[in-house]
């Protein structure tokens, strides 16, 4: 019943889930069994965005919340003679139960046992009538018994929310005690003992079942009898194919759809509170109910759990999800006062569980749903006039008459929607936070108790270190390096910016490093893809926090508030002023804080082995100085010197706060980190990953003032000191957004780090909880790293006599570390291609290949280099081994944009992959279409691979059907979880052109594809693409981290043809060094888990998976493909070929080889040629053939993923590395003969069923004769990417340009769903009455999309959603009009499209670099942010707007009256005149008549009551708008006109 | 960090000359500095590269952007202290390296290098300058004594690098003065002997004793040595010079270059010529001279032979003219061969290629011309390139003095090779690795020329102290010199 075991590398806690879920409810109560039906009905309209596995027959759960069916339960105890006590004086303990008959008993005995222990009685129990039929084989297997056991109300107890206490109680002493049984009787199944509800109010029915199954399983919920007031339904897309009945939702109280990024920290947390947490409600059975949330559960259950604990503490519901997840308050100026107090207040006792999340939840009297601060996943709903609401992940799941619908709108984000049904009324968001903000005085409390560092008095600058240790030897105590000071202290004093870099990493994981490396070095930050976005920490900077509360949090469930002083920091990194301040803190606040330092140092004398017992010594204080009453520990290396060696401050602190934790006092305590070590963006990251609440860097402020007397910087030391700061901040920030985290206090202790190279053993003691994958070092190599740099700085070695040592991790460097990529290897991979020499190839692969063996320095560069391969017994001549001809056809070059690269390297890569048949792929800067065109030779330059990147910069339906592959690139070995930014200084004008941009306008691509913020909107993606092209492979592009496999299966589940595993090797043209060196993990490590965990579901056969980032050579082929690989990418080696030298300078435009730079004299230094490319690419592939004769293998398929051939070796003469140990990595899942291990099968898209199949049949004459056509079709939002495949077939025939205007014209009825008109072609007219879904016109290519309310409905549309999320985003080209107000992110990323609405959600215009946009009613917040180009217009009439806008980049003017000359060639037209003009005019002028003939086409496409309106006083409404002027496009406009005016002259 | 476009915006500019004819009036250097400016600036066109190629091409690993850049912003001193991380005599390098690391500079890809050379030369000549180069005694002496033979790049490399790891170092030379080739086989005007002196001083006051006058082998013998001492390092270079074995060698008027070469020196020096030619006086003074070998040392032939008042110079080189531009595709990062033009070559000689010397003609005894005949190299079946002879190609040129500047075959054996025993390679150098610098006798290692065969000043600095780290490893089991 429940998943694998952890084997190899997979591991079950990686799991992801993702979904649709909803809810029907009648607001006043009335139960009925039709709301039941039509809950269900709900679900099986959501199917789609659920998955099945390889299965067809096996989905991933599903189920279904009402409240207890009374009447059909006392029939039921009328026949069985039970007297049932009247409703609510008896609970229902749904029950899955082990099919083992005596597991089974001994399973309820103990339910009987525990009830009975706590005074309560068991009825009875009631066997839950099923129906197998339809379901799966291998689902029936796994079925449980299901039983419902009944629990009497003692008539003592009047209370039912106390009986509600109760039977929690039970609950969790049932569960927690069936491990510890199950553990001691062997009895099979016993351990899978669950309860999916018990509750006096509400019953969940749910299962491993397809969403139509609920109904047709469960015989209850088809029972007119069975009637209920409420439906809370889900449907879960998960990333595994294995059968679990537990984990479908709802759970007791919550449907989720969505992700908590921060659950390890949060359920960390929750563990720690256990001596500080009491409750006068649940007394002494609170201490029953621990682990309050068990080890092993999903997000989900987790957050059920915190959430069913605040209730029974005697939180409302509503201020519970309040609780856990907050609204974005602090810096929100919109919100009032008392409101952001109530946050601030609970922000000290829990910290938020931060994700995407839309969240449903009920306890039978209320329900309701929240959505978290980013408004991440979407959730629509609609009220009727019979009462009812019904919301869901998508509008249209359950068709309602228009008619009856009073009004349509969505959840916000932050925002709640709360029915009480004991009220029988909807109790808006605003009336519930007012009410619970006004319930206590929290501005008071918080005026009373709440302490802001920077409010106390001055502290006093701490002396000066000791006389004897200068500051070159602290500096090297502490491992700085000469890149230190001058890449990152340097750099971030003087500009207060996380320095940023290009080209990959190429030098070895820590573990392997002959170098001391410090310990940070080990762990990699996780960042989101797929299940979750990560977030523009610089763009949607209000959602965002640095914040950290310092000290002991408060008792989570006591309620005598306003007693409890905290202490708050604005953000972590603390001067030396402000630590003294905490020092001395004790004699101030009537000494609700006192503050103890402990030494975090050791006797040099004890040598290696002092350390363990110096971690050990300084837990072991930590608990003493707790228990004594101190509540701020400061662990200090301050007493470092020749005598003392300083702790890794990493280590102290997580050993610290695990400690803390297990020993259950971590909340009765603040842990501030003072440090000579900390001092880049990453260190201060992990710190605050493992427990630092604040750090103080105090050698780090001591070399940035060495800094800045030595480097003469014009700064003050307060200044150089604050851009430090703000540097940091920022850097804490980005590395908190790529994991899709918002704020520090949710980071806190979230431990969102992968380790490489560290022992299990290590880990498992002060790094509780966090993956390592390949063994390693353990406490006494980190000792040994430890004591020698403190050697190399107090030692009499004279190279550190007076000088740090070089590094070397960014930069070759002689003494510094090793690196791939060296002089050696560069030149004789030169010298190889340009002479077509096989001895300099072999000199180079042999540089490369042999690690640790003939090189006598035993240097150990990568993963595989411990590797060898296990011959055959009978190798088999090298001429019967498939040719290289074939081989190459499996490579790809990595994807590199048009814009990062010059035209010529571009097309250089491409022409020689067309020769061989191989694939080039474009990176995210689209192509030029003359690309498309064969050259006169026969060559082509047109890349087979399209990518399709958050930016979606040029990506057109003609783009799109004029690849073979289309990669989603989800993220990028270099910078995961990042977005990318293109300076204005190289957007030129053909960048500009090809990526329908601005020229010298900055380009932003951003962190998240913001039509991916779960599994189903990435299967939702795949399947626009694939209707947009549906020859062309769907790859999707991921990069290595532990839990890369579980996102691959979910992705192959979501049908994507191809995956490319990414190693965080790979190069990039800019990226910040923070996120090139410590993001992401080597590919072996990736593609083994992708591999591992595909094969273990069976899914591995239908998707072709790639490997790259950091492959070389041939033997890295062949260890790619025996680890699982079918096809391989390369991106720095071809360039490499090509005539790169690794300068490392891809970001300045100064690439003095003409690769990476637009600067034409610079491109005229490009000497690299398509033979230099496919020379490589042959010496690579017979390198290939050579060990495959070895290996006794004839293709490349019958290698792949054969790991068995593959052996590893112990680094035993490394001094570090000897512990490490690929066993995981080299794990074979057993085979079976069913299941394929490389990519032989082909995925089902279902194109066939889609509505465009029938549109482009009912299209055909204006396909091939060009006639008019129209088509009129009723839709429901399972007709999704609706006229995509019409548009690809448009755009083969016709291109970009498209059919002439108006040819096609689609009338539409109903509700769409997601991605209508996505990349809708020129010529083509959706005209659409009813509303759509998420995603409308996304990829817009030249088409008018027309949604407007129907005919006879006079709902006012300023108050009534009629589109989704992310409208238009990426659009190119064409028009949209919509009567009504769009969601979230309207016309994100907008290049070129004009659209017209009357109201949009957060965030409108986000990252718009063209086009026009008109609001004829409210925006949300953050409008215009990252906005770079094209323009918007906002009707505001109340002046409210301004507050609403982000200004950071755009100015906001009036609106002239009618101004210029209709005769100027600018001047706007009525009519688009071609998809390359939408005749919208010079921008900086005519603004009165455009608005005009906006809205008057608005009113005539739409019949627009209020546009209608605006028209009739034109004059009065024209001062009403307000126009969204990006700075940088109003400039580059200026400049172009000056060049066009200077052009004119010249020409005269 | 370096300016990033500064390549783009700033021409390379070498260090001036004087004018030939002003020049070639002295032995002194004539070379003009830039000026900390105009260093600066060069040092600006570095472009900091991710991977820096000068720093291979540079056999002690120069840790050049870094010092680049720190010229660049005015800070000398930090520069001087990096520079000496690296290379003991910067000085020398600066000097007379053919910098190879210039050749590897990425900005060589179209011939533009940074002056990697003149920036290192300014650096460390304006250390001396400014009095920031000073003596560093060890702070603790280990007790260990070392014997070091030979003077020149390699020996006074090791003898610094073990003083200043606390080892009692005593240098054995059999000149009479420190230096070895570098004191004798380079003339003045390249390189100012001052710069020696200089650094025996420094070492002498780290505590190196120099003993001159004294050839192991001969005066002492190596036993007598290994007695005494922990470790003994052999220095003693490459001195056996290539001979001329055509009819007409023994005619009076045709020298050894290095016989030639050192009496100028010591007359530079200021010995008197009793002392300087005790063999009899080497002048080109009225001559026309002829010098056979086309590489350095024939180049500072050229020179000398010039400032002596010589009537002609001609140089003869037996291999290929080579091409004026090598092939950067199938080159680059290497050391090229290409045709180099050196300053000698400016003040007045005249080059032939593809000459092979087939006898010396003379009268009483005293030479008069070279008889040559013109040759032609040629692949054969075997891919192996050979000579062949041009037929009716001889032809004869008049010579007063023939120098013979062909290179070295390696050590001298009699004496101290032949007595220390040690195991030679198939070159006839002296067995050792280039990893632990160990001969096949005990305690006893080599370095330099004597090891590697003849080569440069620069690869001479690399292998005295990789030699002396590996001969502090041997006697304290570790070492934290720098390899």
């Amino acid at each position: 019943m429940d998943m694998p075991q952890r084997q190899g590398l997979y591991d079950p806690r990686n799991e992801h889930d993702a979904c649709g879920m909803g809810f029907i409810a009648n607001i006043k109560g009335v139960k009925s069994h039709d709301t039941i039906r039509r809950g269900l009905q709900i679900l099986v309209n959501l199917d789609h965005r659920g998955a099945v596995g390889a299965d067809p027959l096996v989905g991933d759960g599903a189920g279904c919340l009402i409240q207890i069916p009374d009447a059909l339960l006392r029939h039921w105890a009328g026949t069985h003679d039970i007297v049932l006590p009247p409703a609510g004086r008896y609970a229902v303990a749904m029950c899955f139960l082990p099919r083992d008959a005596a597991a089974r008993a001994t399973a309820e005995n103990l339910v009987a046992q525990v009830v009975q222990a706590e005074g309560q009685a068991l009825l009875c129990w009631r066997d839950v009538p099923v129906d197998t039929s339809g379901l799966g084989e291998r689902v029936i297997e796994t079925m449980p018994v299901i039983r419902q056991a009944i629990v009497a109300c003692p008539a003592a107890m009047r209370d039912q929310d106390a009986f509600e206490r109760k039977i929690l109680t039970i609950r969790k002493q049932v569960l927690n005690n069936v491990r510890a049984l199950s553990a001691q009787s062997h009895l099979p199944g016993l351990a899978e003992l669950y309860m999916p509800s018990f509750s006096t109010r509400t019953v969940v029915y749910k299962g491993l079942l397809l969403a139509p199954q609920v109904q047709s399983f469960y015989a209850d919920l088809r029972n007119p009898m069975t009637q209920s007031a409420l439906a809370l339904v889900h449907q879960r897309f998960s990333t595994n194919t294995f059968p679990s009945w537990r984990l479908a939702h709802p759970y007791r109280f919550v449907a989720h759809n969505g992700e908590i990024n921060t659950v390890r920290g949060n359920v960390n947390w929750m563990f720690a509170r256990r001596h500080a947490m009491s409750s006068p409600l649940l007394g002494a059975d609170l201490d029953k109910m621990w682990p309050l949330i068990p080890h092993g559960q999903s997000d989900t259950a987790c957050l059920d759990n915190a959430l069913e604990i605040l209730i029974a503490g005697g939180y409302s519901l509503a201020h519970a999800m309040m609780m856990l997840i907050p609204e974005a308050w602090a810096g929100n100026k919109l919100m009032s006062p008392e409101r952001r107090a109530f946050y601030e207040y609970y922000a000290a006792l829990m910290e938020p569980w931060d994700g995407p999340a839309a969240i449903a939840f009920t306890d039978g009297r209320q329900i309701g749903a929240t959505l978290d601060r980013n408004g991440l996943r979407p959730a629509r709903y609609v009220i009727t006039d019979d009462d009812m609401v019904i919301l869901a992940s998508e509008t249209g799941v359950l068709p309602v008459a228009e008619a009856r619908v009073v009004r349509k709108w969505r959840l916000q984000p932050g925002r709640m929607l709360l029915i009480d049904l004991e009220q029988g009324r909807i109790i808006d968001d605003a009336e519930i936070k007012q009410t619970l903000a006004g319930e206590h005085p929290y501005e008071e409390w918080l005026r009373a108790t709440q302490v802001k560092l920077e409010d106390l008095p001055n502290g006093e600058e701490p002396a000066a270190p000791r006389d004897n240790a200068s500051q070159l030897n602290l500096q090297q105590a502490f491992g700085y390096t000469e890149e230190d000071m001058q890449l990152f202290l340097e750099p971030m004093a003087r500009d207060g910016d996380d320095p940023i870099g290009s080209m990959g990493t190429d030098t070895p994981i820590a573990v392997f490093s002959r170098k001391p490396k410090l310990l940070y070095n080990y762990f990699k930050q996780n960042f989101a893809q797929v299940t979750n976005p990560p977030i523009d920490s610089t763009r949607e900077e209000l959602v965002m926090s640095l914040v950290s509360m310092i000290g002991p949090r408060p008792n989570l469930l006591g309620h005598h508030a306003g007693t409890h002083y905290r202490l708050e920091v604005a953000q972590p990194i603390l001067t030396n002023g402000e630590l003294q301040k905490i020092r001395r803190i004790s004699t101030q606040i009537g000494g609700a804080f006192r503050a103890e330092t402990i030494d975090a140092t050791w006797l040099a004398a004890e040598g290696e082995g002092g350390m363990a017992s110096a971690v050990e010594r300084i837990c072991r204080e930590a608990t003493e100085a707790v228990l004594a009453g101190f509540n701020i520990l400061i662990l200090s290396d301050r007493a470092v010197s020749a005598e003392r060696i300083p702790v890794p401050a990493l280590l102290a602190t997580a050993a610290v706060h695990h400690h803390l934790i297990r020993q259950g006092v971590r909340t009765g305590t603040g842990l501030v980190v003072e440090t000579g070590e900390a001092r880049e963006v990453h260190h201060f990251c992990a710190l605050a990953g493992y427990g630092a609440e604040a750090v103080n860097p105090w050698l780090a402020f001591e070399t940035l003032e060495q800094i800045r007397v030595q480097e003469g910087l014009a700064l003050s030391a307060y200044e150089v000191r604050k851009n430090y700061i703000k540097a940091i901040g920022k850097g804490i920030l980005k590395v908190m957004s790529k994991m899709g985290i918002s704020t520090y206090q949710s980071y806190c202790g979230a431990q969102i780090f992968d380790a490489v190279g560290l022992s299990t053993a290590f880990i498992e003691k002060c790094f509780t909880g966090t993956a390592t994958t390949i063994e390693g070092a353990g406490m006494a190599e980190i000792a040994a790293e430890t004591v020698l740099r403190h050697r190399q700085a107090f030692g009499d070695d004279l190279v550190y006599r007076d000088m740090l040592d070089p590094g070397g991790d960014y930069a070759f460097r002689l003494r510094g570390e090793d690196h791939v990529w060296s002089p050696d290897t560069v030149a004789d991979l030169q010298h190889a291609v340009r002479g077509n020499s096989q001895d300099a190839y072999r000199r180079f692969a042999a540089r490369i290949n042999d690690q640790g063996r003939s090189d006598p320095s035993g240097r150990l560069l990568t993963i595989r280099g411990l590797m060898e391969f296990r011959d055959a017994d009978r190798p088999v001549p090298l001429d019967e081994v498939e040719p290289a001809s074939e081989i190459v056809k499996r490579f790809a070059t990595g994807a590199m944009s048009f814009g990062s690269i010059s035209r010529e390297a571009h097309t250089t890569l491409a022409i020689a992959m067309n020769r061989i048949g191989a694939k080039s792929n474009t990176g995210e800067g689209g192509e030029e279409a003359d690309r498309y065109v064969r050259l006169p030779n026969g060559d082509s330059e047109r890349s087979a691979i399209k990518q399709v990147a958050s930016g979606r910069f040029g990506v057109t339906i003609e783009y799109l059907t004029n690849a073979d592959d289309i990669q989603i690139k989800m993220a990028q070995g270099a910078k995961p979880g990042e977005g990318g930014q293109l300076p204005g200084y190289k957007v030129d004008k053909n960048i500009a052109r090809v990526r329908y941009a601005t020229p010298g306008v900055g380009l932003i691509s951003p962190p998240p594809h913001h039509d991916i913020y779960s599994i189903e909107d990435l299967a939702q993606l795949v399947h626009d693409l694939k209707n947009a092209n549906p020859r062309a492979r769907i790859s999707v592009k991921l990069v290595s981290e532990v839990g890369v496999g579980t996102v691959a299966a979910g992705v192959s589940k979501a049908r994507a043809d191809h995956v490319t595993i990414s190693g965080y090797e790979g190069g990039t043209g800019a990226s910040p060094l923070t996120s090139l060196t410590h993001a992401g993990s080597p590919w072996e490590i990736g593609l083994a888990e992708t591999q591992q965990t595909l094969v273990l579901n069976g899914l591995r056969g239908r998707i072709a998976v790639q490997v790259d980032g950091g492959l070389r050579t041939g033997r890295d082929v062949v260890v790619g493909a025996l680890l699982g690989a079918d096809e391989f990418g390369f991106a720095t080696a071809p360039l490499i070929a090509a005539g790169c030298i690794m300068m490392r300078k891809c970001h300045l435009n100064t690439c003095p080889v003409g690769i990476a730079t637009q600067d034409p004299v610079l491109r005229r230094r490009f000497t690299g040629t398509p033979e230099h490319v496919i020379n490589y690419l042959f010496f690579v592939a017979e390198e290939v053939r050579e060990i495959m004769a070895k290996l006794g293998f004839r293709t490349v398929s019958e290698m792949t993923g054969r790991v068995d051939r593959l052996d590893m070796r112990r680094a035993l003469d490394h001094w570090k590395a000897a512990g490490v140990d690929l066993a995981r990595i080299l794990h074979q899942v057993p085979p079976r003969a069913d299941v394929a291990i490389w990519n032989s099968e082909r995925q089902q898209h279902h194109l066939e069923r889609a509505m465009d199949v029938d549109l482009i049949a009912a299209a055909k004459p204006a396909l091939e004769r060009g006639e008019r056509v129209r088509i009129s079709r009723e839709i429901r939002n399972v007709h999704r990417t609706v006229g995509t495949m019409l548009s690809g077939e448009v755009a083969q025939l016709r291109g970009h340009a498209g059919l002439p205007a108006g040819t096609i014209t689609i009338a539409l009825r109903g509700t769409a769903g997601q991605s209508f008109g996505a990349f809708l072609a020129h010529g083509i007219t959706l005209d659409l009455q009813g509303d759509a879904n998420d995603y409308v016109g996304k990829g817009l290519s030249g088409g008018r999309v027309v949604v407007r309310q129907p005919d006879g409905v006079a709902r006012d549309p300023a108050q009534n959603i009629i589109v989704g999320n992310t409208v238009l985003y990426g659009a190119i080209a064409g028009e949209a009009h919509f009567e009504g107000v769009a969601g979230e992110r309207f016309a994100v990323r907008n290049s070129g499209a004009v659209a017209v609405v009357e109201g949009t959600g957060d965030h409108g215009c986000e990252y718009m670099t063209g086009g026009v946009v008109l609001v004829l009613g409210e925006t949300g917040r953050n409008f215009a942010a990252g906005m770079s180009g094209g323009i918007a217009y906002v009707h505001d009439p109340e002046g409210r707007f301004a507050t609403l806008c982000n200004t950071a980049q755009v100015d906001l003017e009036p609106v002239a009256p009618e101004d210029g000359d209709a005769d100027d060639a600018e001047y706007p037209q009525a009519e688009p005149p071609s998809v390359a003009d939408n005749g919208m005019g010079d921008p900086l002028r005519f603004d009165a008549a455009r608005l005009r003939i906006l809205v008057e086409r608005h009113a005539r496409l739409t019949g627009s009551a209020r546009a209608t309106a605006l028209l009739t006083d034109w004059p009065a409404a024209l001062g009403q708008f307000v126009k969204v002027m990006p700075r940088d496009y109003r400039r580059a406009m200026q400049d172009l006109r000056t060049e066009r005016a200077a052009l004119m002259v010249a020409e005269q | 960090m370096a300016k990033p476009t500064g390549f783009l915006e700033i021409e390379r500019h070498e260090r001036g000359y004087r004018k030939a004819d002003e020049r070639i009036r002295s032995f002194d250097e004539f070379v003009v500095p830039l000026g900390d400016e105009g260093v600066a600036t060069q040092a600006t066109r570095c472009m900091d590269c991710g991977i820096p190629f000068c720093h291979t091409g540079c056999p002690v690993n120069n840790l050049i952007p870094d010092w680049n850049n720190l010229v660049q912003r005015g800070q000398w001193q930090p520069a001087l202290r990096l520079l000496h991380s690296t290379n003991n005599f910067p000085e020398f390098t600066g000097r007379i390296c053919p910098a190879p690391c210039e050749a590897a500079c990425t900005l060589n890809i179209d011939n533009n290098p940074v002056t990697i050379k003149t920036v290192e030369c300014a650096i460390v000549d304006k250390g001396w300058e400014e009095g920031w180069i000073l003596p560093q005694p060890p702070a603790r002496r280990t007790g260990k004594r070392v014997a070091i033979v030979g003077s020149g790049p390699a020996g006074m490399a090791a003898a610094q690098q073990l003083a200043r790891a606390g080892h009692g170092v005593t240098v054995f030379e059999k000149s009479d003065r420190i230096g070895g080739l570098l004191r004798y086989g380079i003339p003045d005007f390249k390189m100012a002997k001052l710069l020696i002196d200089r650094r025996v001083a420094q070492m002498t006051s780290e505590g190196v004793e120099f003993r001159t006058g004294v050839e192991v082998g001969r005066d002492v013998t190596l036993a007598s040595m290994r007695d005494r001492y922990d470790a003994v390092v052999m220095a003693g270079g490459a001195e056996q010079p290539r001979d001329l074995e055509v009819p007409g060698r023994a005619l009076d008027g045709i020298h050894f270059a290095m016989d030639f070469l050192t009496q100028q020196n010591k007359r530079v020096a200021g010995d008197s010529e009793a002392v300087a030619a005790p063999t009899g006086t080497l002048s080109a003074r009225g001559k026309q001279v002829v010098v056979i070998g086309g590489g350095d040392t024939g180049s500072d032939c050229i020179g000398t032979s010039i400032r002596q008042g010589a009537t002609s110079v001609v140089q003869l080189e037996i291999m290929p003219r080579p091409p004026e531009q090598e092939d950067k595709a199938l080159t680059w990062p290497n050391w090229p061969l290409k045709l180099r033009t050196s300053h000698a070559h400016e003040e007045g000689a005249e080059r032939d290629w593809a000459v092979l010397t087939k006898q010396a003609v003379g009268v009483h005894g005293r030479v008069e011309a070279l008889e040559c005949v013109r040759v032609e190299w040629v692949r054969g079946a075997s891919g192996r390139v050979a000579m062949q002879q041009v037929a009716g190609s001889t032809f004869r040129i008049p010579a007063d003095l023939v120098l013979l500047a062909m290179g070295f075959t390696g050590p001298v054996v009699p004496g101290l090779v032949e007595q220390s025993g040690v195991a030679l390679d198939p070159r006839g150098n002296v067995a050792a690795t280039d990893h632990d610098y160990r001969t096949s006798e005990a305690r006893l290692f080599a370095a330099g020329d004597m090891r590697r065969g003849q080569s440069l000043v620069v690869w001479a600095i690399r292998e005295g102290r990789q030699c002396a780290r590996a001969v502090d490893e041997a006697l304290m089991g570790r070492s934290l010199l720098p390899r």
